[in-house]
């Protein structure tokens, strides 16, 4: 039963962050170093990003991966009530990507007693979950890609893995400053793509009255324009749907991208 | 044929006076950087970068680089805390391997640091003729962060000085060029 239940709030968080992209993130004790050392980390799902209220995230499919492109294992991993903890150590030089990927597919639909029913998972369990006769089937694909960046010393170029919604930064993500105008490019599945709609937020929320969320749409360039005009950590959510499903019974494909920048003050 | 020699020749010759000229007398930029004192409980002599920046603000040459060399309590390089000269850590330090030969060294005291550069010697080495920034950025350990600039022009036509005067981690920064 404990098992069960267990089981059961895990599917219950993994499918709610997969539906509401929104709120997911991890944060750092520091984005750019000068010395090879250990950095802390936190990861959650929450009402307003990096504001720790809701749960703690679900970091199994995380990847932290080196510059020469192999893998460092997360120490220390602490699942709290609001909030995973964990660290690394990071000793080569150059830009270290942390890389939290998920995917699944969400149905709904009626069954020969008109009763709703619907499914959340992967793709071999959908096949046999959703039964041959049922009505108003709508299936859902869900990818989404959640990343940080860590640089030690002399930053490292990024190469996008040309799958799912992914971003490619003009300026290095661990270069940011403040004033100085950044181009962000969205691809999709490996292209430039218009259409992307892109969401930040200020760290310190707690410590405004608005929430001053920047909203910006990709141009046909699969570009943005953005001048970052106060220090601080910024959440980046951006989200596109087409129907380049991965199977057959899918009509619908949602993608999501969330980064955390840092900006330092000029 | 006598029209182009001259012609060709001119510019040469004249280099070459210029060559000689800047042979016979070099250069020289001293810079005088005061470090204030601070009231505050626990004081760290702070990092501090100098170098002479473009106009786009790369970087043209690092002149100075002040830090503590020694291991921390902890077994760790001390370089841990370079980047927290945030300007220079981005356009320049992260760039190559400390030290830099002539370049770095230990922490100064509170009080004016007197620095001279000779042009032709490291680390000032040859500055092309053009307009540029003497920059001076400090940070401070459980303080904060300063960064000043003094623009000049290289090179001086006579002794020439400029100041530009920090605000909280620097005091005067003056600049003075010699032909």
């Amino acid at each position: 039963m404990k098992f069960i239940i267990a089981l059961l709030s895990l599917v219950v968080s993994v499918s709610a962050s997969i539906a509401h992209a929104h709120g997911t993130w991890i944060t750092s004790s520091s984005t750019v170093l000068s010395a090879p050392q250990f950095v802390t980390f936190d990861a959650a799902s929450s009402s307003v990003p990096f504001i720790i209220d809701h749960r703690p995230l679900v970091i199994d499919a995380l990847s932290i991966i080196a510059p020469d492109s192999s893998k460092v294992l997360p120490v220390n991993v602490m699942k709290g009530e609001l909030r995973t903890v964990f660290d690394a150590k990071f000793e080569q030089i150059g830009t270290y990507r942390l890389e939290l990927l998920r995917s699944g597919f969400r149905a709904n639909w009626k069954d020969a007693e008109n009763k709703p029913k619907r499914f959340m998972g992967a793709a071999e369990a959908l096949a046999k979950e959703v039964p041959a006769d049922a009505k108003e089937l709508k299936v859902t694909e869900s990818i989404s890609r959640m990343e940080n960046f860590i640089t030690v010393g002399k930053p490292s170029a990024l190469k996008p893995t040309g799958s799912g919604l992914e971003l490619v930064a003009g300026t290095h993500p661990n270069d940011l400053v403040v004033g100085e105008p950044v181009e962000f490019t969205f691809l999709v599945d490996g292209k430039p793509t218009e259409g992307v709609e892109v969401e930040m937020i200020r760290s310190q929320t707690r410590y405004r009255n608005k929430l001053d969320e920047k909203k910006y749409k990709t141009d046909k360039d699969g570009k943005i324009k953005v001048t970052f005009e106060e220090a601080g950590l910024y959440w980046l959510d951006a989200d596109f749907k087409d129907n380049n499903v991965s199977n057959k019974l899918a009509t619908e494909r949602g993608l999501a991208y969330v980064l955390t920048l840092e900006v330092l003050p000029q | 044929m006598r029209k182009w020699v001259p012609a060709l020749l001119s510019p040469l010759l004249s280099a070459l006076i210029v060559g000689f000229a800047h042979q016979a007398v070099a250069g020289e930029i001293n810079l005088k950087v005061t470090i204030p004192t601070l009231n505050t409980a626990e004081y760290h002599r702070p990092y501090l970068a100098i170098w002479i920046e473009n106009p786009d603000q790369s970087v043209e040459k690092n002149l100075a680089v002040w830090y503590s060399q020694k291991k921390t309590d902890k077994g760790e390089q001390s370089d841990k805390w370079l980047k927290d000269l945030r300007q220079w850590w981005r356009k320049s330090g992260r760039n190559q391997a400390m030290p830099l030969d002539g370049v770095t060294g230990a922490t100064r005291p509170v009080g004016e640091q007197k620095l001279n550069f000779i042009e032709g010697k490291a680390p000032l080495g040859n500055l092309p003729a053009g307009q540029y920034n003497i920059v001076v950025e400090s940070a401070r350990e459980k303080g904060g962060r300063e960064l000043v600039r003094v623009p000049f022009t290289w090179p001086a036509q006579k002794a020439v000085s400029a100041k530009a005067t920090g605000q909280e981690e620097l005091g005067a920064i003056v600049v003075e060029l010699k032909p």
